[in-house]
Protein backbone atom coordinates (compact mmCIF):
# COMPACT_ATOMS: atom_id res chain seq x y z
CA UNK A 1 0.00 0.00 0.00
CA UNK A 2 1.51 3.38 -1.11
CA UNK A 3 2.82 5.49 1.78
CA UNK A 4 3.59 9.13 2.07
CA UNK A 5 7.13 10.39 3.61
CA UNK A 6 7.68 14.18 4.23
CA UNK A 7 10.89 15.00 4.54
CA UNK A 8 11.44 17.92 7.31
CA UNK A 9 14.77 19.32 7.35
CA UNK A 10 15.79 21.18 10.43
CA UNK A 11 18.24 22.86 12.23
CA UNK A 12 18.64 19.85 14.46
CA UNK A 13 18.63 17.09 11.94
CA UNK A 14 16.29 15.08 9.04
CA UNK A 15 13.05 14.05 10.50
CA UNK A 16 10.36 11.78 8.68
CA UNK A 17 6.60 11.66 9.33
CA UNK A 18 4.58 8.84 7.38
CA UNK A 19 1.12 8.18 6.91
CA UNK A 20 -0.84 6.21 4.49
CA UNK A 21 -2.51 7.96 1.22
CA UNK A 22 -5.47 9.19 3.41
CA UNK A 23 -3.01 11.82 5.17
CA UNK A 24 -4.95 11.38 8.35
CA UNK A 25 -2.76 9.52 10.96
CA UNK A 26 0.65 10.33 10.95
CA UNK A 27 3.70 9.45 12.83
CA UNK A 28 7.15 10.78 12.91
CA UNK A 29 11.12 9.17 12.96
CA UNK A 30 14.09 11.09 13.14
CA UNK A 31 16.22 12.93 14.11
CA UNK A 32 18.23 11.70 11.89
CA UNK A 33 21.96 13.02 10.32
CA UNK A 34 22.96 12.97 13.54
CA UNK A 35 21.42 16.11 14.64
CA UNK A 36 23.37 18.33 12.20
CA UNK A 37 21.77 21.37 10.24
CA UNK A 38 19.66 19.94 7.55
CA UNK A 39 19.17 22.90 5.04
CA UNK A 40 17.46 20.31 2.44
CA UNK A 41 16.78 17.11 1.85
CA UNK A 42 15.05 15.33 -0.74
CA UNK A 43 13.79 11.93 -2.22
CA UNK A 44 15.28 10.21 -5.26
CA UNK A 45 12.03 8.60 -6.79
CA UNK A 46 13.84 6.38 -9.22
CA UNK A 47 16.35 5.21 -6.35
CA UNK A 48 14.33 5.43 -3.55
CA UNK A 49 16.95 7.41 -1.65
CA UNK A 50 16.53 10.25 0.55
CA UNK A 51 19.68 13.22 0.59
CA UNK A 52 19.90 15.45 3.17
CA UNK A 53 22.22 18.80 2.69
CA UNK A 54 23.86 19.35 6.16
CA UNK A 55 26.69 21.51 7.19
CA UNK A 56 28.07 21.26 10.84
CA UNK A 57 30.19 24.02 12.45
CA UNK A 58 32.40 21.36 13.82
CA UNK A 59 32.84 19.15 11.14
CA UNK A 60 31.99 21.09 7.91
CA UNK A 61 29.56 20.48 5.01
CA UNK A 62 28.38 17.03 3.43
CA UNK A 63 25.10 15.19 2.15
CA UNK A 64 23.62 12.11 4.05
CA UNK A 65 22.24 9.36 2.18
CA UNK A 66 19.60 6.79 3.31
CA UNK A 67 18.84 3.76 0.76
CA UNK A 68 16.05 2.44 2.78
CA UNK A 69 13.85 5.47 3.73
CA UNK A 70 15.83 6.40 7.12
CA UNK A 71 17.03 3.23 8.87
CA UNK A 72 20.73 3.83 7.98
CA UNK A 73 22.22 7.11 6.72
CA UNK A 74 25.77 7.69 5.13
CA UNK A 75 27.65 10.75 4.84
CA UNK A 76 30.36 11.80 2.00
CA UNK A 77 31.61 15.44 1.32
CA UNK A 78 34.24 13.67 -1.33
CA UNK A 79 34.91 16.18 -3.86
CA UNK A 80 33.02 19.02 -2.36
CA UNK A 81 35.17 21.24 -2.48
CA UNK A 82 36.79 24.25 -5.03
CA UNK A 83 40.41 23.15 -3.47
CA UNK A 84 42.59 24.94 -1.33
CA UNK A 85 42.80 27.77 -3.56
CA UNK A 86 39.55 28.17 -4.62
CA UNK A 87 36.17 29.27 -2.88
CA UNK A 88 35.39 28.24 0.67
CA UNK A 89 32.48 26.03 0.42
CA UNK A 90 30.53 26.53 3.82
CA UNK A 91 27.54 24.46 3.40
CA UNK A 92 25.25 22.81 0.70
CA UNK A 93 22.16 24.92 -0.25
CA UNK A 94 20.27 22.96 -2.18
CA UNK A 95 19.51 19.51 -3.71
CA UNK A 96 18.00 18.10 -7.14
CA UNK A 97 18.06 14.32 -7.98
CA UNK A 98 16.65 13.88 -11.28
CA UNK A 99 17.80 12.04 -13.96
CA UNK A 100 20.29 9.93 -12.10
CA UNK A 101 22.50 12.28 -10.55
CA UNK A 102 22.30 14.68 -8.14
CA UNK A 103 22.99 18.23 -8.01
CA UNK A 104 24.65 20.06 -5.19
CA UNK A 105 23.74 24.27 -5.13
CA UNK A 106 26.71 25.76 -2.58
CA UNK A 107 27.64 28.44 -1.21
CA UNK A 108 30.15 30.15 -2.15
CA UNK A 109 28.25 30.34 -5.27
CA UNK A 110 29.09 26.36 -7.20
CA UNK A 111 27.56 23.50 -8.64
CA UNK A 112 28.25 19.94 -7.87
CA UNK A 113 26.82 16.67 -9.47
CA UNK A 114 27.21 13.43 -8.53
CA UNK A 115 26.73 10.21 -10.58
CA UNK A 116 27.24 7.35 -7.62
CA UNK A 117 24.42 8.36 -5.22
CA UNK A 118 26.00 11.28 -3.20
CA UNK A 119 29.13 9.37 -2.72
CA UNK A 120 31.38 11.39 -4.77
CA UNK A 121 31.09 14.55 -6.19
CA UNK A 122 32.10 16.68 -8.85
CA UNK A 123 32.70 20.31 -9.30
CA UNK A 124 30.37 21.34 -12.65
CA UNK A 125 30.58 25.07 -12.67
CA UNK A 126 31.10 28.35 -10.51
CA UNK A 127 29.13 30.29 -13.60
CA UNK A 128 32.12 32.14 -14.32
CA UNK A 129 31.63 34.73 -16.66
CA UNK A 130 28.17 35.40 -15.94
CA UNK A 131 26.83 39.02 -14.94
CA UNK A 132 27.45 39.34 -10.92
CA UNK A 133 30.05 36.47 -10.97
CA UNK A 134 32.74 39.12 -10.30
CA UNK A 135 30.82 40.46 -7.06
CA UNK A 136 28.52 37.07 -5.93
CA UNK A 137 31.04 36.06 -3.42
CA UNK A 138 32.02 39.00 -1.89
CA UNK A 139 30.98 38.99 1.42
CA UNK A 140 31.22 43.06 1.47
CA UNK A 141 28.48 42.68 -0.98
CA UNK A 142 26.33 40.63 0.41
CA UNK A 143 24.95 40.03 3.91
CA UNK A 144 25.78 37.39 5.92
CA UNK A 145 24.29 34.26 5.12
CA UNK A 146 22.99 35.77 1.80
CA UNK A 147 25.33 33.59 -0.53
CA UNK A 148 25.09 30.61 -2.02
CA UNK A 149 23.28 28.50 -5.02
CA UNK A 150 20.21 27.12 -3.03
CA UNK A 151 18.07 26.65 -6.03
CA UNK A 152 18.03 24.35 -8.50
CA UNK A 153 15.16 22.98 -10.42
CA UNK A 154 15.25 19.97 -13.14
CA UNK A 155 13.68 20.09 -16.66
CA UNK A 156 11.72 17.10 -15.98
CA UNK A 157 12.32 15.70 -19.73
CA UNK A 158 15.36 17.28 -20.61
CA UNK A 159 18.65 15.89 -18.58
CA UNK A 160 20.51 18.50 -20.09
CA UNK A 161 18.38 21.33 -19.43
CA UNK A 162 17.83 23.00 -15.89
CA UNK A 163 17.86 26.49 -14.14
CA UNK A 164 20.06 27.59 -10.74
CA UNK A 165 19.37 30.67 -8.82
CA UNK A 166 22.09 32.45 -7.15
CA UNK A 167 20.99 34.08 -4.08
CA UNK A 168 20.64 38.21 -5.22
CA UNK A 169 21.60 37.64 -8.55
CA UNK A 170 19.09 35.87 -10.28
CA UNK A 171 18.23 32.77 -12.37
CA UNK A 172 20.11 31.29 -14.43
CA UNK A 173 19.29 28.69 -17.15
CA UNK A 174 21.79 25.71 -19.02
CA UNK A 175 20.34 23.97 -21.76
CA UNK A 176 23.57 21.84 -22.63
CA UNK A 177 24.05 19.98 -19.01
CA UNK A 178 26.23 23.25 -17.46
CA UNK A 179 28.59 24.14 -20.39
CA UNK A 180 26.87 27.08 -20.91
CA UNK A 181 24.46 29.28 -18.85
CA UNK A 182 21.82 32.44 -19.46
CA UNK A 183 20.21 34.65 -17.23
CA UNK A 184 15.96 34.69 -17.16
CA UNK A 185 15.20 37.35 -15.51
CA UNK A 186 13.84 39.91 -17.60
CA UNK A 187 10.91 41.51 -16.16
CA UNK A 188 11.33 41.00 -12.64
CA UNK A 189 11.52 43.84 -10.39
CA UNK A 190 14.06 44.86 -7.93
CA UNK A 191 13.83 47.80 -5.04
CA UNK A 192 17.07 48.88 -4.88
CA UNK A 193 19.73 49.59 -8.06
CA UNK A 194 20.97 47.07 -10.43
CA UNK A 195 24.84 47.57 -12.02
CA UNK A 196 23.33 45.49 -15.30
CA UNK A 197 19.59 44.96 -15.94
CA UNK A 198 20.39 41.19 -16.45
CA UNK A 199 20.59 41.08 -13.06
CA UNK A 200 20.71 41.52 -9.32
CA UNK A 201 17.32 40.17 -8.62
CA UNK A 202 16.22 38.68 -5.30
CA UNK A 203 14.62 35.28 -6.42
CA UNK A 204 13.59 33.55 -3.69
CA UNK A 205 11.98 30.18 -5.14
CA UNK A 206 11.64 29.00 -8.52
CA UNK A 207 9.23 26.16 -9.38
CA UNK A 208 7.82 24.68 -12.84
CA UNK A 209 4.07 24.27 -13.78
CA UNK A 210 2.70 20.40 -14.86
CA UNK A 211 2.73 21.92 -18.46
CA UNK A 212 6.95 21.96 -17.91
CA UNK A 213 6.59 25.47 -20.17
CA UNK A 214 5.38 27.68 -17.09
CA UNK A 215 7.36 28.94 -14.49
CA UNK A 216 6.32 30.69 -11.21
CA UNK A 217 8.29 32.51 -8.75
CA UNK A 218 8.14 33.92 -5.28
CA UNK A 219 10.82 36.56 -5.63
CA UNK A 220 11.66 39.49 -2.34
CA UNK A 221 10.00 41.84 -4.60
CA UNK A 222 7.11 40.38 -5.94
CA UNK A 223 5.34 37.29 -7.37
CA UNK A 224 5.64 36.10 -10.80
CA UNK A 225 4.60 33.98 -13.65
CA UNK A 226 6.78 33.36 -16.77
CA UNK A 227 4.63 31.22 -19.59
CA UNK A 228 7.60 31.02 -21.84
CA UNK A 229 9.90 29.08 -19.41
CA UNK A 230 11.72 32.33 -18.20
CA UNK A 231 12.50 34.17 -20.87
CA UNK A 232 10.15 36.65 -19.46
CA UNK A 233 8.41 37.54 -16.23
CA UNK A 234 5.02 39.13 -15.48
CA UNK A 235 4.53 39.84 -11.68
CA UNK A 236 1.31 38.55 -10.12
CA UNK A 237 1.42 40.05 -6.62
CA UNK A 238 -1.86 41.88 -6.67
CA UNK A 239 -4.64 40.75 -4.24
CA UNK A 240 -1.48 39.26 -2.00
CA UNK A 241 -1.03 40.82 1.56
CA UNK A 242 2.30 41.28 1.21
CA UNK A 243 5.07 41.27 -1.76
CA UNK A 244 7.14 39.53 0.33
CA UNK A 245 8.03 35.12 1.29
CA UNK A 246 10.11 32.46 1.11
CA UNK A 247 8.11 29.44 -0.44
CA UNK A 248 6.28 28.88 -3.38
CA UNK A 249 4.93 25.32 -4.64
CA UNK A 250 2.96 24.72 -7.93
CA UNK A 251 0.05 22.39 -8.07
CA UNK A 252 1.44 19.09 -9.63
CA UNK A 253 -1.79 18.94 -12.03
CA UNK A 254 -3.20 22.17 -13.09
CA UNK A 255 -0.79 24.99 -14.40
CA UNK A 256 -2.53 27.63 -13.35
CA UNK A 257 -2.90 26.54 -9.81
CA UNK A 258 0.22 27.90 -7.77
CA UNK A 259 0.80 28.36 -4.11
CA UNK A 260 2.50 31.17 -2.10
CA UNK A 261 2.92 31.81 1.86
CA UNK A 262 3.58 35.86 2.18
CA UNK A 263 5.71 37.28 4.92
CA UNK A 264 5.99 40.58 6.28
CA UNK A 265 8.99 42.30 4.42
CA UNK A 266 10.79 43.59 7.60
CA UNK A 267 13.18 41.91 9.80
CA UNK A 268 10.67 39.77 11.56
CA UNK A 269 9.88 37.70 8.06
CA UNK A 270 6.63 35.79 9.89
CA UNK A 271 3.01 35.44 8.40
CA UNK A 272 0.89 38.92 8.72
CA UNK A 273 -0.67 39.64 11.66
CA UNK A 274 -0.17 36.57 13.84
CA UNK A 275 -2.32 35.04 11.34
CA UNK A 276 -1.31 31.89 9.49
CA UNK A 277 -2.42 30.89 5.78
CA UNK A 278 -0.88 30.07 2.59
CA UNK A 279 -2.07 31.69 -0.62
CA UNK A 280 -3.34 29.63 -3.65
CA UNK A 281 -4.32 31.48 -7.44
CA UNK A 282 -6.56 28.80 -9.48
CA UNK A 283 -6.15 31.32 -12.41
CA UNK A 284 -2.45 31.59 -12.98
CA UNK A 285 -2.15 34.97 -10.96
CA UNK A 286 -5.39 36.61 -11.66
CA UNK A 287 -6.73 36.34 -8.41
CA UNK A 288 -5.75 34.87 -5.17
CA UNK A 289 -7.29 33.17 -1.97
CA UNK A 290 -6.64 32.99 1.42
CA UNK A 291 -6.46 29.40 2.67
CA UNK A 292 -6.33 29.00 6.67
CA UNK A 293 -9.00 26.69 7.83
CA UNK A 294 -7.15 25.05 10.65
CA UNK A 295 -4.23 27.25 11.01
CA UNK A 296 -3.35 29.28 13.72
CA UNK A 297 -5.25 32.40 13.57
CA UNK A 298 -3.57 34.45 16.57
CA UNK A 299 -0.32 35.05 17.91
CA UNK A 300 1.11 32.79 15.36
CA UNK A 301 4.59 34.26 14.07
CA UNK A 302 5.82 31.94 12.39
CA UNK A 303 7.86 31.58 9.37
CA UNK A 304 8.44 29.51 6.12
CA UNK A 305 11.87 29.30 4.20
CA UNK A 306 12.33 28.91 0.60
CA UNK A 307 11.75 25.32 0.39
CA UNK A 308 9.43 25.11 3.00
CA UNK A 309 6.44 24.39 1.59
CA UNK A 310 5.62 20.93 -0.68
CA UNK A 311 3.09 18.82 -2.55
CA UNK A 312 2.70 15.02 -2.28
CA UNK A 313 0.99 15.27 -6.42
CA UNK A 314 -0.96 12.78 -5.94
CA UNK A 315 -4.23 12.66 -8.02
CA UNK A 316 -5.68 15.19 -5.05
CA UNK A 317 -2.54 17.00 -3.79
CA UNK A 318 -1.62 16.90 -0.72
CA UNK A 319 0.34 20.37 0.89
CA UNK A 320 2.63 20.41 3.50
CA UNK A 321 4.51 23.19 5.17
CA UNK A 322 7.32 23.31 7.32
CA UNK A 323 7.78 26.55 10.30
CA UNK A 324 10.97 28.20 11.15
CA UNK A 325 8.91 27.32 15.05
CA UNK A 326 8.88 23.63 14.12
CA UNK A 327 5.76 22.85 13.33
CA UNK A 328 4.52 20.71 10.03
CA UNK A 329 1.26 21.42 9.02
CA UNK A 330 -0.46 19.37 5.49
CA UNK A 331 -3.41 19.37 4.04
CA UNK A 332 -5.69 16.73 1.93
CA UNK A 333 -7.64 18.75 0.20
CA UNK A 334 -5.28 21.09 -2.66
CA UNK A 335 -4.57 23.66 0.48
CA UNK A 336 -8.31 24.16 1.67
CA UNK A 337 -8.35 22.82 5.15
CA UNK A 338 -4.72 22.13 7.08
CA UNK A 339 -4.00 19.87 10.07
CA UNK A 340 -0.49 20.29 12.26
CA UNK A 341 1.22 16.59 12.29
CA UNK A 342 3.90 17.80 13.78
CA UNK A 343 4.57 20.38 16.32
CA UNK A 344 7.81 20.72 18.30
CA UNK A 345 10.44 19.70 15.92
CA UNK A 346 13.42 21.89 15.24
CA UNK A 347 13.31 24.94 13.82
CA UNK A 348 12.39 23.21 9.65
CA UNK A 349 14.20 24.35 6.92
CA UNK A 350 13.35 22.40 3.88
CA UNK A 351 10.01 20.07 3.20
CA UNK A 352 9.71 17.61 0.38
CA UNK A 353 7.35 14.60 -0.10
CA UNK A 354 8.07 11.43 -1.62
CA UNK A 355 5.00 8.82 -2.38
CA UNK A 356 6.52 5.36 -1.83
CA UNK A 357 5.01 2.17 -2.15
CA UNK B 1 52.37 4.81 19.44
CA UNK B 2 50.60 8.20 20.21
CA UNK B 3 47.18 7.85 22.17
CA UNK B 4 44.77 9.94 20.24
CA UNK B 5 41.44 10.78 21.31
CA UNK B 6 38.20 11.91 19.60
CA UNK B 7 35.21 13.87 20.34
CA UNK B 8 31.96 11.91 20.99
CA UNK B 9 30.83 14.15 17.42
CA UNK B 10 32.94 11.40 15.70
CA UNK B 11 32.22 7.82 16.43
CA UNK B 12 28.52 8.10 15.23
CA UNK B 13 30.08 9.26 11.50
CA UNK B 14 32.28 6.03 11.02
CA UNK B 15 31.17 2.69 12.18
CA UNK B 16 33.80 1.10 14.16
CA UNK B 17 35.77 4.12 15.04
CA UNK B 18 36.74 3.96 19.11
CA UNK B 19 36.77 7.69 21.06
CA UNK B 20 39.99 6.47 22.42
CA UNK B 21 42.68 4.68 19.54
CA UNK B 22 46.83 4.15 19.23
CA UNK B 23 48.25 5.08 16.30
CA UNK B 24 51.47 5.22 14.95
CA UNK B 25 52.51 8.91 13.44
CA UNK B 26 54.59 11.18 13.70
CA UNK B 27 52.73 14.17 13.12
CA UNK B 28 49.12 15.36 13.56
CA UNK B 29 48.96 15.62 10.00
CA UNK B 30 50.17 11.89 10.01
CA UNK B 31 48.03 10.63 12.48
CA UNK B 32 44.60 12.15 11.18
CA UNK B 33 46.35 10.30 7.79
CA UNK B 34 46.07 7.14 9.52
CA UNK B 35 42.68 7.52 11.02
CA UNK B 36 41.62 8.60 7.47
CA UNK B 37 43.20 5.04 6.21
CA UNK B 38 40.69 3.17 8.03
CA UNK B 39 38.41 5.03 8.01
CA UNK B 40 37.73 6.85 5.11
CA UNK B 41 36.57 10.26 4.78
CA UNK B 42 37.81 11.42 8.17
CA UNK B 43 39.92 13.52 7.27
CA UNK B 44 37.54 15.82 5.76
CA UNK B 45 35.67 16.26 8.88
CA UNK B 46 38.82 17.31 10.80
CA UNK B 47 40.58 19.38 8.00
CA UNK B 48 39.29 21.73 5.09
CA UNK B 49 41.28 22.57 2.49
CA UNK B 50 44.69 24.24 2.91
CA UNK B 51 44.90 21.33 4.72
CA UNK B 52 44.68 23.40 7.80
CA UNK B 53 42.14 22.13 11.04
CA UNK B 54 38.74 23.31 10.91
CA UNK B 55 38.00 26.69 12.39
CA UNK B 56 36.14 24.58 15.79
CA UNK B 57 38.24 21.63 15.60
CA UNK B 58 41.31 22.01 18.15
CA UNK B 59 44.31 19.97 18.65
CA UNK B 60 46.32 19.61 21.64
CA UNK B 61 49.57 17.16 22.13
CA UNK B 62 50.58 16.57 25.40
CA UNK B 63 48.37 19.47 26.81
CA UNK B 64 50.02 22.40 23.99
CA UNK B 65 47.69 23.19 21.56
CA UNK B 66 49.05 22.04 18.04
CA UNK B 67 48.30 22.05 14.26
CA UNK B 68 48.66 19.78 11.39
CA UNK B 69 52.56 20.10 11.32
CA UNK B 70 52.93 19.83 15.00
CA UNK B 71 55.19 16.25 15.85
CA UNK B 72 54.04 13.39 17.42
CA UNK B 73 56.87 11.48 20.21
CA UNK B 74 56.36 8.00 21.04
CA UNK B 75 53.86 8.03 24.03
CA UNK B 76 52.47 11.58 23.18
CA UNK B 77 48.60 11.95 24.21
CA UNK B 78 46.94 13.77 21.56
CA UNK B 79 43.34 15.14 22.03
CA UNK B 80 41.16 16.42 19.27
CA UNK B 81 38.51 18.57 20.79
CA UNK B 82 35.73 20.29 18.91
CA UNK B 83 34.80 23.82 20.29
CA UNK B 84 32.33 24.38 22.94
CA UNK B 85 29.81 26.06 20.64
CA UNK B 86 26.02 25.50 19.45
CA UNK B 87 22.59 25.87 20.94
Amino acid sequence: MARVIVLAGTRKGCFLLESDVDRREWSVRGPFCEGWPVYHAVHDAETDTIYAAAASEWHGAGVWRSADRGETWELSSEGLTYGADGLKLSKISGLNAAHGRVLAGAEGVGLFESRDGARTWTLMTTLDGQPGRGDWNDPSKQPPGHLGLPGLLAHPDDPDRFWAVVQGYGIFETTDDGASWAPRNRGLRAEWPLDDPEVGYCVHKLVMAPDKTRLYQQNHCGVHRSDDAGQSWTEITEGLPSDFGFAAVAHPHDRDSFYVIPLDAGHGRTMPDGRAAVWRTRDAGASWQRLDRGLPERDAYIGVLREGLATDGLDVPGMYFGTSTGQVFASADEGDSWTEIAGYLPGVASIEVAVVD
Amino acid sequence: MAAVHLPPTLPPLFPGLPRQLEVEATSVDDAIERLNENWPGLRDRLCEPGPVLRPHINVFVDRERAALDTAIGAGSRVDVIAAISGG
